[in-house]
């Protein structure tokens, strides 16, 4: 999500690991956001069908009774918050890339573990590949 | 494994994620760039930056994104989606580019690249992995016709 912020200037030396542990708190919290949404998702089953036979309020319904569904979004929320406390301290440039670009590859391990999902060399292969090219375009 | 095919709809639904997260983004960044600074001494003044003409453009296509996020979970991995769904960021600078005629920086058409080869990589895989029915009963069962439709 792109924060606009005042033009702070940034402390010029800030510890690498306090950096890094500020990125990876963003990374782990949002990759346990995301499998923890899609988890709920999958549980709740094709929303398309659910709308197609309850309509839309019957698939907005069965979203909201899933307790799964909201402990999700709660991380994704605590990954929203860590962006900001981590935005306080280091520059957008370094944060947004790096944040998103790591969530692939973190999501795709996560997948695979968790969510037992069939993470071929293909998806691997994809993973990197978007990772680094999410960092190109977003540095 | 089943080759999961997608249907015109569901990647309707996966360009709406793709496109919809980026320019809710940009509009909630141009909003905000044009308000006075925002800041803790007066929260009210947030309260009414989210009546402000961009800003809730840019909160209307965000959730627009997250309901299409979901529905996309619902019947896609989420290996799948995520990367699929980077191309949004391809679109955006491409846009930029021809729309709006700005530069972009080798490194830029570099990132374009790489996305679009690993979108290109994942969207040819199947969509959805497919695990062994949890019982005999719903192993049995005829599938619903949702689940042809996807295969």
């Amino acid at each position: 999500m792109t924060i606009t912020l005042p033009a702070v200037p940034l402390p010029a030396t800030i510890n690498p690991w306090f950096s890094a542990a500020m990125i990876a708190a963003v990374v782990l919290t949002s990759t346990t956001g995301e499998v923890l949404t899609a988890a709920a998702m999958k549980s709740i089953g094709d929303l398309d069908v659910i709308r197609a036979h309850s309509g839309l309020k019957g698939a907005i319904r069965a979203v909201l009774t899933s307790p799964l569904f909201f402990v999700g979004v709660f991380f994704l929320a605590l990954a929203f918050f860590s962006l900001l406390f981590a935005l306080n301290h280091l520059n957008l440039s370094l944060v947004g890339p790096a944040s998103a670009s790591l969530t692939l590859v973190t999501n795709a391990v996560a997948g695979k573990i968790f969510l037992k999902e069939n993470v071929d060399r293909r998806r691997w292969a994809s993973a990197v590949l978007v990772c680094i090219g999410v960092y190109l375009l977003a540095h | 494994m089943v080759h999961h095919s997608l249907s015109p709809r569901q990647y309707l639904i996966l360009g709406l994620v793709a496109v919809s997260a980026p320019l809710g983004d940009s509009c909630l960044s141009r909003g905000m760039a044009s308000m006075p600074p925002i800041t803790l001494a007066h929260p009210a003044s947030l309260i009414a930056a989210v009546f402000t003409p961009w800003i809730a453009l840019g909160i209307t296509l965000l959730i627009g994104f997250f309901a299409s996020y979901l529905t996309a979970l619902s019947w896609a991995d989420l290996t799948f989606v995520l990367p699929a769904t980077a191309f949004g960021y391809v679109i955006i600078a491409l846009l930029a580019h021809f729309w709006l005629h700005e530069t972009i920086s080798l490194e830029r058409w570099a990132g374009i690249v790489l996305v679009t080869l690993g979108v290109g990589f994942v969207a040819q895989g199947p969509s959805l992995t497919q695990h062994p029915a949890p019982d005999a009963e719903s192993a049995d069962r005829e599938p619903l016709e949702s689940e042809v439709e996807t295969r």
